[in-house]
């Protein structure tokens, strides 16, 4: 162990030798570094990685950090590196990982996720956007929406309908498509603090290769399911330390605020006890998954996180107070996803409304821990057995 | 990353835990602790089989102690464990007040001697302050040279002790039970008991004087309140898992009730705030059981107010739901789940209050 360890830093201190950052060009050092094996070393050789274990990862990247290197901007590529990757991995051909993959985690070529519709939020499994097979294409219709970069991608992963006549899992197909295809409208998608992170993307008889199928036809659910469940990994962040994450905001304003206002010690503690409870059960978690027996309470601590959030960020405009009453900027506009926004308070109580909703709403979360972590049973189903197309809807 | 203790059980927790769970399970089912309730005086034959069992056949009272003291050099973090196990069980023992309360005093106090002794559970020592309030130097008590008079009420675990530990604002003292004059009071939480203690100007031993004996106090204080997180967290265990298995057979409407959404939703909430109560109580004796020096050993006071502060209300919420999912039957003197509720109830108040040391951690990490 001790000598893979040093084996791999002797390789990521000869790559730095071979491409110094500072003289080489941005996407061919990347690229150089995708074909070392030395992106993400839990990949196959070949495919960006070395076929090690994912631990090893952040000894790599801290090494190429602390050489002043190019990192691949994984927060303007978030979808393309947390849920298409691992789903290529799984499900595309050798061919066609060979294809996608370098430029994917270069982020010369961002990744959307054409899955959410009007009709079909929680209940992901009634999709109704259409394809039908014509020679080697298939041609698709629909609209999807809540899409993160689907402005800026240049592939999208999509989850539509191939036969209305099945039970609504059965129908289902699961596709790669190229978004500079012709048919595809991408509309910006305001959302209620102002700007526009999402898109709805519309399908019109767009065509996509059958060999861009992943999985086989009427299979689309069970990829699904190997993209959603890296979502969840995803959405899972890592263990700050005591006083940052969700809380931070508050505790540093409460700091410069709290001779003004101290009738609201009492709630701030409050939070600050949550805050740490939330973190020390993020730490057990992170340390049981360590030791190789991960444990079920990722949902739970998602619905923890997105309660602690809404009562941070809402607390911070009382610590706020007149203040508080000012917005800063309602524009139309797109936020940069590579840095943290600096916004007001109030963009922040707006912002985390979608906490409990984006990524599986806390009701989902509840219905999971509830039928899977505390085995009680699923509520009586009405779309059961029935054809999709026979559904109220 | 700030480095944090491990939180996860060692391989000798697990077997510890499953050495206690068996001995409860032999010795105090739920269906004698809830018959022993009923009984007119508290720690009769049942409780005094399961006491022994646990401090003869186990050896587990002196955990945290050196070999010196009579003890086991394990550390809090593995009497943690036992007091769990005894928290799931509502076991009707004087374990928290003799080897958590009066142990942790004593150890602090450097009173080697009482140590030995609690250590084999032969005495049993209970420390003279009212349970529900900071455990702090009481001032009911009066100090005349090494004589102490005075009346501290609603004292847990002095029926069942020998040893009386006194502290005093300039001293901690040490007075044998039977030189005191204890009044059983009807408790909230019959399984455990408390009563009015009398001293009438009584000859005391001294333990610590001034300053030491403060430091004694808050020591014990925070230790105290950091292992009572373990046992509100059995509590809350035992509550949530017996309200599940209920909600998975009780049929209403035709449906397993636990199918209803309505319910789902509100046990997942619970289940949540367990697995951050049991983070919480984790920290709090890995920090109670740190090494002196380390950055966790300097951090118990905090662990110890935050674990009061949160665990102490999660135990509450979560018995007073079982009670109600329950139906009809959680109401009844025959279903134990009473026996969880006032006792999550009285721990939430013991040692402090969650609004009390909300105060103090505020004071502590300068909110």
């Amino acid at each position: 162990m001790i000598d893979a360890e040093a084996e791999l830093g002797r390789r990521v201190q000869e790559f730095l030798a071979a491409h110094p950052p500072a003289q080489t060009d941005r996407d061919r050092f990347l690229r150089a570094r995708f074909e070392a094996g030395l992106a993400w070393v839990d990949y196959p050789v070949g495919l960006g990685g070395l076929d090690l274990d994912n631990s090893v990862q952040p000894a790599v990247d801290a090494a190429f950090a602390a050489a002043g290197a190019p990192d691949n901007k994984p927060q303007s590529n978030v979808i393309g590196l947390g849920m298409a990757a691992p789903t290529l991995l799984q499900w595309a051909t050798r061919e066609q990982q060979e294809r996608w993959l370098p430029p994917l985690w270069t982020g010369e070529e961002v990744w959307c996720q054409l899955f959410s519709e009007p009709g079909a939020g929680s209940d992901l499994a009634a999709v109704g956007a259409s394809a039908r097979r014509d020679g080697e294409d298939w041609v698709v219709n629909g609209q999807k929406v809540w899409t993160s970069l689907a402005h800026t991608s240049r592939w999208a992963l999509l989850l539509v309908r191939t036969d209305p006549t099945v039970p609504k899992h059965q129908g289902l197909t699961y596709f790669v498509v190229d978004m500079q295809s012709p048919g595809i409208d991408v509309r910006a998608l305001r959302q209620l603090t102002g700007e526009a992170e999402f898109n709805e993307v519309y399908l019109d008889d767009v065509r996509v290769p059958d060999a861009q199928r992943l999985g086989a036809v009427g299979e689309g659910w069970r990829v699904t399911q190997t993209t959603l469940m890296n979502e969840r990994v995803a959405i899972g962040g890592s263990v700050g330390s005591r006083e940052t994450g969700p809380v931070a905001d508050l505790i540093s304003m409460w700091r410069e605020a709290r001779a003004d206002r101290p009738e609201l010690l009492d709630d701030v503690t409050r939070l600050w006890v949550d805050a740490e409870a939330l973190r020390l059960a993020s730490a057990l978690s992170a340390q049981a998954a360590e030791r190789g027996t991960p444990g079920p309470e990722g949902s739970g601590l998602k619905l923890a996180f997105a309660q602690l959030a809404q009562a941070s960020s809402s607390l911070t405009l009382d610590v706020q107070g007149p203040q508080a009453l000012r917005y800063d900027d309602w524009t139309e506009h797109r936020p940069d996803l590579t840095t943290p926004p600096d916004r007001v308070p109030g963009y922040w109580y707006l912002r985390t409304r979608a906490n409990s909703i984006e990524g599986g709403t806390s009701e989902v979360m509840r219905n999971i821990i509830a039928e899977r972590v505390l085995g009680l049973p699923a509520e009586p189903r009405v779309d059961k057995d029935i054809a999709w197309k026979d559904i109220p809807k | 990353m700030t480095e944090l203790p491990s939180l996860l059980p060692h391989e000798v927790d697990t077997d510890l835990r499953d050495a206690v769970a068996k001995l409860l399970e032999d010795r105090s089912p739920i269906d004698a602790v809830l018959h022993r309730c009923d009984a007119p005086e508290p720690f009769g034959d049942g409780a005094r089989a399961l006491w022994a069992g646990l401090t003869d056949d186990l050896g587990v009272a002196g955990l945290p102690l050196a070999e010196t003291e009579g003890g086991a050099e394990a550390t809090w973090r593995e009497t943690a464990v036992v007091v769990e196990a005894l928290g799931r069980a509502v076991a009707d023992i004087p374990f928290f007040i003799s080897a958590v309360m009066a142990t942790s005093l004593a150890q602090a106090a450097g009173a080697t001697g009482l140590l030995r002794d609690l250590a084999t559970g032969h005495e049993i020592g209970a420390v003279v302050t009212p349970f529900a309030a900071p455990f702090e130097p009481r001032a009911e008590v009066g100090l005349h040279g090494s004589r102490v008079a005075g009346r501290v009420s609603a004292v847990a675990g002095a029926l069942e002790s020998t040893q009386l530990l006194v502290p005093h604002p300039d001293a901690l003292l040490l007075v044998r039970t039977t030189d005191a004059t204890i009044t059983p009071l009807p408790s909230l939480d019959m399984t455990r008991r408390v009563a009015d203690v009398e001293l009438a100007t009584v000859e005391a031993v001294v333990l610590a004087e001034g300053r030491e004996a403060q430091q004694a106090v808050q020591r014990a204080a925070h230790v105290s309140a950091a292992m009572l997180a373990s046992e509100q967290l059995g509590l809350a265990e035992y509550s949530l898992e017996s309200t599940v298995q209920y909600l998975q057979q009780r049929r209403q409407f035709g449906r397993v009730v636990g199918s209803f959404q309505a319910l789902k939703h509100r046990l997942a909430d619970l289940w949540t705030l367990l697995i951050q109560a049991r983070a919480v109580a984790r920290y709090a004796a890995a920090c109670a059981g740190a090494e002196e020096g380390t950055a966790a050993a300097h951090d118990l006071p905090v662990a110890a107010s935050l674990a009061q502060s949160y665990c102490g209300p999660v135990a509450v919420k979560i018995a007073e739901e079982c009670v109600q999912l329950h139906g009809g039957i959680g109401f009844t003197w025959e279903h134990p789940a009473h026996l969880y509720l006032k006792r999550a109830k009285v721990d939430a108040l013991a040692l402090g209050s969650a609004a009390w040391h909300r105060r103090e951690l505020a004071k502590q990490v300068d909110l």
